[in-house]
């Protein structure tokens, strides 16, 4: 996965850049950063037609449909926080499939992590019963992220030990986490209390993890923010994430310049699986203070298609994580005005997928916006390159 | 003496009757992932085929009355979705893994979108073969109670490997899957070969689905398929790309899938998302087993990308 332009669509701008680079060098960036959000931005473009024509056939009012999609997700104070409620835990399950993808793996275990650090972090609640909300907390969040970890550590591992298909692997341990997340949540774990729903015992409301101040939104938006940050600085501005690159590029020669692949692997699987399982606590701690089935929503494979919308870059994953939950946030409104099935989302999301892997092959085909055209020297090319 | 039967032989015919009914989505997603990846490409966007078939089936039988033609339309809805895939996958740059995850995804909205009023009404189910007739015990005569489309799977399976041994055109599909330059060399159309055998191996994907939906379980939900399709992915490997080995392969996942419902059948209820879990777990422990950080697997196609 080579990455997207300078910083993806949170570039430093054009300015900052013109004090330390040339002219021609200058132009190449700023092509290849308009390159680099214009096709995501047309894909989106592209495939909300595409959606208008498939809820137009299936006989709903499309410029409503628009409309409503717009005001469920961003036209009132109340919708932007909700959008961002659920833009959260997104921004932590696409780090399970970017920061992998920067070693060239496919990873898409994000569901599986998200469940069970959930009920890492309820059994740590639970067993820390009575202790100062501080301390709950951040075991919880400690018990989501090391179990989290463990979990998508151990696809890394057989990928990189024993040649196991990670992509493969990855979705199967999500079946297997849900598996083992309902067996204690509907038996051993469970609330008597919980008769409708099978629940474990609440956290408690001294546990719950609060609002940022000012807001309805809670703290964990202020995580996946921070997360993206961390990664973006790890994975693109440290040795470690230098090295990960070069394993992306190719592994072998990697090997034989003597890095260590296995290891550094395994902790980029560890840290990935680690947001995930971080997210699950969230929304333990922030929206449902349980574990129960209601936790298991797909936020792990939504997570997936804002990877790949956002190139697989940490710091694009916050935009594109808005957007994607934006359109989840709209989908209650469209099932209550325009009478559209809940899986409405579902089918835009996919069609955004498609579209956005499809746009990858006009990448660098605009004449205007190829920064290999004539008359750019090799050197900024490679610049270019290594800024991505 | 049939309760006789039932008490000690319970358990065992649970599982041989589960075998023979859970396996036959296995194999027909199976097949036509092994007809695919001996092309040389991976779709992993069959789960989403397998429940657009389901879904497609119901709809169709239950519109038109006869389950035949809806397995029919579930087989063409699959091809549709091959070829979409097989399409999105000839441009450049574009890997079949992702468009595979895409396309999953987007099968199972489309799915779950196209089929939320199908899931009250009834539709016309497939009809069954009774293979135990001769015995006069109820639970032999149930778990021999087997549907023609897995009889056609596995007359299907024989035939698959028949055309990719003694066929022409099987081994145009192998040489394309092996070497495409070789194949471009030789004059092969490396590019329709692979969108043929995507869409035909979509075309048994989506029969496979028909299956869920018009005899087992035999109604169209959204929890319809939770993952076989992907285990179907999995078994080919296991099988070593050869379509009588995915037979096998489909028993043996169907047998791990019927452990939750046999056991439930005599009576254990506890711990049944575990038991929900064996193939899952039969599927993760065959991949560790059989993959090898060194060597390439035995009858692997070259030109497949899922084990880089």
């Amino acid at each position: 996965m080579s990455g997207a332009g300078p910083g993806g669509s949170v570039a430093p701008g054009p300015i900052g850049v013109h004090t330390r680079a040339a002219e021609g060098d200058l132009r190449a960036r700023v092509l290849t950063a308009a390159e680099a959000m214009g096709l995501p931005l047309a894909g989106i473009g592209v495939s909300f037609a595409l959606f208008g024509i498939f809820v137009g056939i299936a006989g709903a009012n499309v410029p409503d449909v628009y409309y409503q999609m717009y005001r469920g997700a961003f036209g009132s104070g109340f919708s932007f926080q909700n959008t961002l409620v659920r833009a959260a835990p997104l921004m932590l399950t696409a780090l399970c499939t970017a920061m992998p993808a920067q070693l060239g793996l496919v990873i898409i275990g994000g569901e599986g992590a998200l469940v069970l650090g959930a009920l890492a972090a309820t059994i740590a609640a639970h067993a820390l019963d009575g202790a100062n909300a501080w301390v709950v907390l951040s075991s919880m969040a400690l018990a989501g992220a090391t179990v989290g970890g463990g979990w998508v550590a151990l696809q890394g591992a057989l990928r990189a030990l024993r040649g196991v298909n990670e992509t493969i692997s990855s979705l199967l341990l999500n079946y297997i986490a849900i598996g083992i997340f309902k067996h204690l949540v509907e038996g051993p774990m469970r609330d008597p209390a919980s008769l409708n729903k099978p629940s474990t015992r609440p956290i408690g409301e001294a546990n719950a993890l609060g609002a940022i101040p000012g807001t309805d939104v809670h703290w964990g938006l202020v995580y996946g923010v921070v997360a993206c940050v961390a990664a973006y600085v790890l994975m693109r501005r440290t040795v470690f994430g230098f090295a990960a690159k070069v394993i992306g590029g190719n592994a072998r020669a990697a090997q034989v310049s003597g890095l260590a692949v296995p290891a550094i692997v395994v902790v980029t699987c560890a840290l990935a699986g680690a947001a995930a399982g971080v997210a699950g606590m969230v929304e333990v701690a922030a929206v449902h203070g349980t574990a129960n089935a209601s936790l298991i929503v797909g936020y792990g494979y939504t997570g997936i298609l804002v990877a790949f919308l956002a190139r697989q870059h940490p710091l694009g994953i916050l935009p594109v994580a808005v957007l994607i939950g934006g359109i989840g946030a709209s989908g209650g409104l469209l099932q209550r005005t325009e009478h559209l099935p809940d899986a409405t989302v579902n089918v835009l999301q996919g069609i955004l997928f498609i579209v956005i892997l499809a746009g990858e092959t006009l990448r660098g085909r605009f004449g205007a916006l190829a920064p290999r055209a004539i008359g750019v020297p090799q050197s900024v090319r490679a610049e270019a390159k290594r800024a991505a | 003496m049939s309760g006789a039967v039932a008490g000690v032989w319970g358990l065992p015919l649970a599982l041989v009757g589960g075998a023979l009914r859970v396996s036959t989505p296995y194999l027909f997603v199976s097949l036509g992932e092994c007809l695919t990846e001996k092309s040389g490409r991976v779709n992993l966007g069959q789960e989403g085929t397998l429940i657009m078939g389901a879904m497609t089936a119901y709809g169709v039988s239950y519109l038109s009355g006869s389950p035949w033609l809806g397995v029919l339309a579930a087989g063409w809805v699959g091809v549709l979705f091959g070829a979409l895939h097989a399409w999105l996958c000839t441009l450049p740059r574009v890997n079949d893994i992702a468009v595979g995850i895409a396309l999953m995804l987007l099968g199972i909205g489309t799915a779950f979108f196209l089929g939320k009023p199908l899931i009250q009404p009834r539709a016309a189910r497939l009809s069954a073969f009774e293979l135990g007739a001769w015995s006069d015990s109820a639970p032999v005569r149930a778990a021999l109670e087997v549907t023609p489309l897995f009889l056609l799977g596995i007359a299907a399976a024989f035939a698959m490997r028949f055309f990719f041994e003694r066929s022409r055109w099987g081994l145009v599909v192998r040489v394309v899957g092996e070497d495409a330059d070789a194949a471009r060399a030789l004059g092969y159309p490396v590019g329709r070969v692979r969108f043929a055998a995507t869409a035909a191996g979509g075309f048994l994907a989506g029969v496979g689905g028909s299956f869920l939906s018009l005899y087992y379980p035999g109604s169209w939900s959204e929890g319809l398929s939770s993952g076989q399709g992907l285990m179907a992915v999995a078994l080919v490997i296991f099988a070593r790309w050869d379509p009588v080995r995915c037979l096998w392969a489909s028993l043996l996942f169907g047998g791990a899938g019927a452990v939750g419902p046999a056991l439930q059948s005599i009576g254990i209820l506890g711990g049944y998302h575990l038991y929900a879990m064996a193939p899952y777990v039969l599927t993760f422990v065959i991949m560790i087993i059989t993959s090898s950080a060194r060597r390439t697997l035995a009858g692997q196609p070259a030109e497949l990308t899922v084990a880089r």
